[in-house]
């Protein structure tokens, strides 16, 4: 979901060691409940894609943190501005923590770092939108990271240890995100008709990049079923898709908001949300580098590292002498 | 990515705009620094045990401490916090673990299975009087 982890469906991952009792066995440990540890025997298409969804879950927080990040110092108040800080601030904690879960898989935190400056790894693609207004920001923090906690606790609840115990803590963390989030689109919503103008905006231009955030249907991929025998993927994109409607559509329509999708209701029959098809053809080109921020963040990203690093040559000089400030 | 993307780009946020970044740079990072990582341990209060929460990467276990405060002291009530480079951790193996299995089986290690009522009431009902069974 995060970078919506493609497979090319002719990759090949099996490899001779891959013997069906050693496959068994592993199967029979995730049935049992059983969490995989580092150490464990794993197969390498489990490696390979856990890898690479945990990689992207760990830049999606880095670079989430971008269109929120500019709003601190334009946050109304003092109180929001602190909450945004700390908000942004967990972001960053919540990929380290995902980097280093990734890291025990093979891969060093600073080879993600490479792929993702480079664009060779993906990041969840809502954010290669603006963050136009503060409503914008709200609306991030709110259904953004509704979006995030859905999936995360499903994966939570996945087989490999290391990623459950990085998620417990950031769904912990987050849980105020979403607060905070619901709290200023609650104001706005409520408050005077320039502000409703404003949410109704924001949601207006948020809905498809939402609708896109889980991901295109995969009920028919044969990967699929593999990783969710295998507790790697949890829930389909639609059923995410569908659990994400169930939770926020009632709570944006009670402010009176609306969406621009008129096909949007819950059908009683299926029990399951109706709604048109957002624009894949879009989510293609954007995720594929043509979306109106992508260059920006990846050059964001690629300033930080280069000007990060006299912080970092310092750190690593424990001859460095300390100067003492003039005032 | 586009060729157009290499244009400077001009941001909502004006410190980016300021920044005269160009996008479309795809070339490796060289030197990207590899710091070791270190386990930490956090205390919530004095006299409790410190427990594993997690990793953080530094140069040093100076620097080491001051990210595990920022990552794992966010929330929580903290008195104390240690950190040790993961290479110093030992461990058993996993394919190991039968080692563990038998210490459920050790009964005579729980007090609950020590029953002495029995046969302190049978002696009082025989008048405190010896038995001839051993």
């Amino acid at each position: 979901m995060y970078g919506n982890a493609y497979i090319d469906p002719n990759e090949k991952f099996s490899s001779e060691e891959e013997t069906p009792e050693l496959l068994a066995a592993f199967q029979a440990r995730i049935d049992a409940g059983d969490k995989i540890e580092p150490q464990d025997w794993m197969p390498a298409m489990y490696r390979k894609q856990l890898i690479r969804m945990i990689e992207q879950h760990a830049h999606s927080e880095i670079i989430g943190s971008l269109p929120e990040g500019t709003w601190i110092t334009r946050a109304p108040g003092f109180r929001r501005k602190l909450a945004l800080m700390a908000k942004v601030q967990d972001e960053v904690g919540h990929a380290q923590l995902l980097y280093s879960a990734a890291e025990t898989l093979g891969k060093s935190r600073e080879d993600m770092m490479n792929d993702l400056i480079t664009g060779k790894s993906k990041y969840s693609n809502i954010f290669n939108y603006p963050a136009l207004t503060w409503a914008d920001s709200a609306v991030i923090a709110w259904l953004v990271d509704a979006g995030a906690i859905v999936n995360q606790l499903a994966n939570s609840k996945g087989s490999y240890g290391p990623y459950c115990r990085a998620l417990e803590r950031i769904c912990y963390e987050e849980s105020f995100h979403l607060k905070y989030g619901h709290d200023n689109v609650v104001h706005l919503a409520t408050g005077t008709k320039k502000q409703r103008e404003m949410v109704q905006a924001a949601m207006t231009r948020w809905w498809t990049p939402l609708m896109h955030f889980f991901g295109p249907s995969d009920k028919a991929s044969v990967h699929s079923d593999t990783l969710m025998r295998w507790k790697v993927k949890m829930a389909s994109n639609d059923a995410m898709r569908q659990q994400f409607m169930d939770m926020y559509i009632p709570k944006i329509w009670d402010l009176g908001l609306t969406l621009p999708d008129p096909l949007l209701k819950k059908n009683t029959e299926t029990g399951l949300w109706d709604y048109t098809e957002p624009d894949w053809e879009e989510f293609k080109r954007v995720i594929n580098g043509d979306g109106p921020c992508n260059a920006e963040r990846l050059a964001v990203r690629r300033m930080a590292e280069e000007n990060g690093r006299w912080v970092a040559r310092a750190i690593n000089n424990e001859e460095a002498e300390h100067v003492r400030p003039f005032a | 990515m586009a060729l157009e993307d290499k244009k400077r780009i001009e941001s909502l946020d004006p410190r980016i705009s300021r920044a005269h970044l160009s996008g479309g740079n795809h070339e490796d990072m060289t030197g990207l620094l590899h710091f070791q990582t270190y386990e930490v341990f956090h205390q919530n209060k004095r006299g409790a045990q410190h427990k594993h929460v997690g990793i953080v990467h530094a140069p040093n276990s100076d620097m080491a401490l001051l990210y595990a405060k920022e990552q794992y002291a966010r929330r929580e009530q903290t008195a104390n916090i240690w950190v040790a480079p993961s290479s110093c951790i030992s461990a058993t193996e996993y394919a190991d673990d039968d080692i563990f299995t038998t210490t459920p089986e050790k009964l005579y290690r729980n007090p609950a299975t020590y029953k002495v009522m029995d046969r302190i009431q049978a002696f009082k009902e025989r008048g405190m009087t010896p038995s001839d069974e051993v």
